[in-house]
């Protein structure tokens, strides 16, 4: 089991009243398998996301990701956990927007220093064709071409699992279904993604539907 | 891809912010290094006043030191030995002595180890008609200055007048136009005249001198002298003078000394208060260049530790804004992968980097305003050491005021900022 999560609870203090974001929710992602997340705005998907990729300490329960539970390690180990092993995507892209493509593909090398990562990033690039756009800054590309610099990020440390957030929120449909081939494709692979989204096609890509409703799993359907 | 090209590549990205941090490191560092700068050019400046006035002092001295020669030369010298039957009321009266002394007393004079007087000259003075002119005049011979056995040689006083020539006072060459060159002849004998004195108000403007054996053999006063002169090089005081009575009776038992140089002696008395005026004016330009070195010590005692805390504040404003500008980035960064220690290294970085190019602008800024507004001096107010420690320091400050805003961009938790974004 890739990703596992059992009974997390997540509440947000608030100064007028606490938020229960995530109530006693328990979800497995195995190799190769590409899950999918749906449910209402402020159901949780996020915070689930947040939690599953170590970047939210969950209240309750237990997390593990390739076997490791990212919560157990230090903050700089849980840093380095999460570039080896994981590959965000978001909605927002999130792109570093001083760096040309190259060298934000490459972001995720400055933590492991891999000196093949140069060698993966071009192959990346040109797989997810932009190699005649590698010189050039976000703010100089399309928005399918962002959220495809974006995935190339995800995958140049070569993760063991892919978390996406609303990754095609903002994407046509031609950008769509390329970046839900890419995640599909890693998936096929043996890695395995968890994808928060609602966007009813890019839930026809997952083998799993997960829809979640106030924070609880309503419905777990393969 | 390396943190340093991340730095770089923030820094292009955001030069504004850059250049504006550098700006208040390279005003601290300038306001530091034109106040060092400004210091020490007070210091050699003042150094070089007062190496001025001392040789300025010096010159007046020695020039002072030449006229006093002079004037002692034309008052005829400070110290006259008399012969024993000399009335001093008709020598006064006459202006001349009337009484000689044998020719030798002076080599007993010059043998002796009399330390008082300085040069001694022997002369042979009397007043007579010169018949040529029909007016009175002063005839004086004299051999030039006398060696004192016990002295090094010094520069003689009164030059000695070869035979044949004459040196004229104003009142014996001026009605007559006479110049050096000119032939006369003083009671019967042919001379040359050998120089023309100006005119002194004194009985030397009626003195005509010649070679001392040729006014012997004019006045028939073979070996003989009426008068020796001795000049006393420290006639500083009366008591001296007494002194130097006292030493020449020893060797010349009956012999009359008069002092002869009272406005010589007011003339050193002139001299050592002029020289005191002196030493008072270069103490006052010492005194001077130290206020104005204090005066910039203090003023950089106030404007530097105020640049310093300015540009430390204004460093951490910037730094601050920055962060908060990079809040989505560093959060992003962070999400994929990057420690606490590389957003730290990020910051730090960046501010070192700000450091150097403003501690190396500073210097140069700092350098040019502080010899610009320094009056020039010779030497070079460039210190290496200087310009290692705005190199230093300046990267210092820099990333002590971006420390706090660094920490807190190196702790701040990625998922609060992917949440919000």
């Amino acid at each position: 089991m890739l990703i596992s999560l059992q009974n997390i609870n997540k509440t947000y203090t608030g100064d007028a009243e606490n938020v229960v974001a995530v109530d006693d929710v328990s979800l497995s992602v195995d190799a190769g398998e590409f899950v999918a997340v749906v449910g209402p705005s402020g159901c949780g998907k996020t915070t689930l996301l947040l939690v599953a990729g170590g970047l939210l300490g969950p209240d309750g329960g237990e997390v593990s990701v390739d076997d490791i539970d990212p919560y157990s390690l230090s903050t700089e180990q849980r840093a380095r956990f999460r570039a080896e092993r994981i590959g965000f995507v978001f909605q927002q892209f999130h792109l570093v927007p001083y760096l040309n493509v190259l060298d934000n593909v490459m972001a995720p090398a400055l933590v492991t220093g891999d000196p093949a990562a140069r060698e993966r990033a071009d192959s990346l690039i040109e797989r997810f064709g932009l190699g005649k756009r590698v010189g050039h800054r976000p703010g100089q590309l399309s928005t399918g071409e962002r959220q495809r610099v974006a995935l190339a990020r995800a995958l140049l440390n070569e993760p063991r699992v892919i978390l996406a957030d609303e990754p095609t929120g903002n994407l046509d449909g031609e950008n769509s279904q390329e970046v839900l081939q890419t995640l599909q494709s890693f998936a096929q692979q043996g890695g395995a993604v968890l994808l928060v989204t609602h966007d009813p096609d890019a839930v026809a890509f997952a083998e799993r539907q997960v829809v979640l409703s106030s924070g609880r799993i309503a419905e777990n359907q393969g | 891809m390396k943190i340093s090209r991340l730095i770089v590549q923030e820094i292009a990205h955001r030069f504004l912010n850059f250049v504006l941090a550098v700006t208040g490191v390279s005003i601290a560092v300038a306001c530091l290094v034109a106040s060092v700068t400004m210091i020490d050019a007070g210091e050699i400046q003042s150094e070089q006043l007062v190496a001025q006035r001392q040789q300025e002092v010096k010159d007046a001295g020695k020039k002072l030191n030449d006229e006093m020669r002079k004037i002692t030369k034309g008052l005829g010298f400070n110290i006259v030995v008399l012969a024993e039957d000399e009335d001093i009321a008709a020598f006064h009266a006459q202006g001349a002595p009337t009484r000689t002394m044998p020719q030798d007393y002076v080599t007993r004079l010059a043998n002796s180890e009399i330390v008082v007087i300085n040069h001694l000259l022997p002369i042979v003075t009397r007043k007579v008609e010169w018949t040529e002119k029909k007016k009175t005049i002063v005839l004086t011979g004299t051999r030039g200055e006398v060696p004192q056995a016990h002295r090094d040689p010094k520069k003689p006083l009164l030059d000695l007048v070869p035979k044949g020539k004459v040196v004229l006072g104003y009142q014996l060459h001026h009605p007559d136009k006479l110049k050096p060159g000119s032939k006369l002849t003083i009671n019967g004998r042919a001379l040359e005249v050998a120089k023309c004195h100006a005119e002194r108000g004194t009985v030397d403007d009626v003195t005509a001198w010649v070679n001392l054996e040729e006014a012997q053999d004019m006045l028939g006063m073979q070996n003989l002298v009426n008068a020796i002169l001795a000049l006393e090089c420290n006639c500083a005081t009366i008591d001296r003078v007494a002194e130097i009575r006292g030493e020449i009776a020893k060797v010349l038992p009956g012999t009359q000394v008069l002092e002869r140089g009272r406005k010589a002696l007011a003339r050193a008395e002139a001299r050592n208060k002029a020289k005191k005026t002196a030493d008072a004016a270069l103490e006052s330009a010492e005194e001077s260049g130290r206020q104005i070195i204090e005066s910039r010590k203090a003023q950089a005692n106030v404007l530097v530790p105020l640049a310093v805390i300015g540009s430390f504040a204004w460093i951490v404003l910037l730094a601050v804004g920055n962060a908060r500008q990079r809040r989505g980035e560093i959060g992003i960064l962070r999400a994929i992968g990057l420690g606490s220690r590389h957003v730290l290294v990020l910051f730090l970085g960046k501010a070192l980097l700000v450091g150097l190019v403003g501690g190396g602008i500073g210097y140069v800024a700092g350098y040019m305003v502080g010899t610009g507004y320094s009056e020039p001096v010779q030497e070079s107010l460039f210190d290496l050491n200087w310009l290692l420690i705005a190199l230093l320091m300046a990267p210092a400050l820099s990333a002590a005021a971006s420390w706090l805003p660094a920490l807190v961009a190196a702790g701040q938790d990625p998922a609060v900022v992917l949440q919000e974004q």
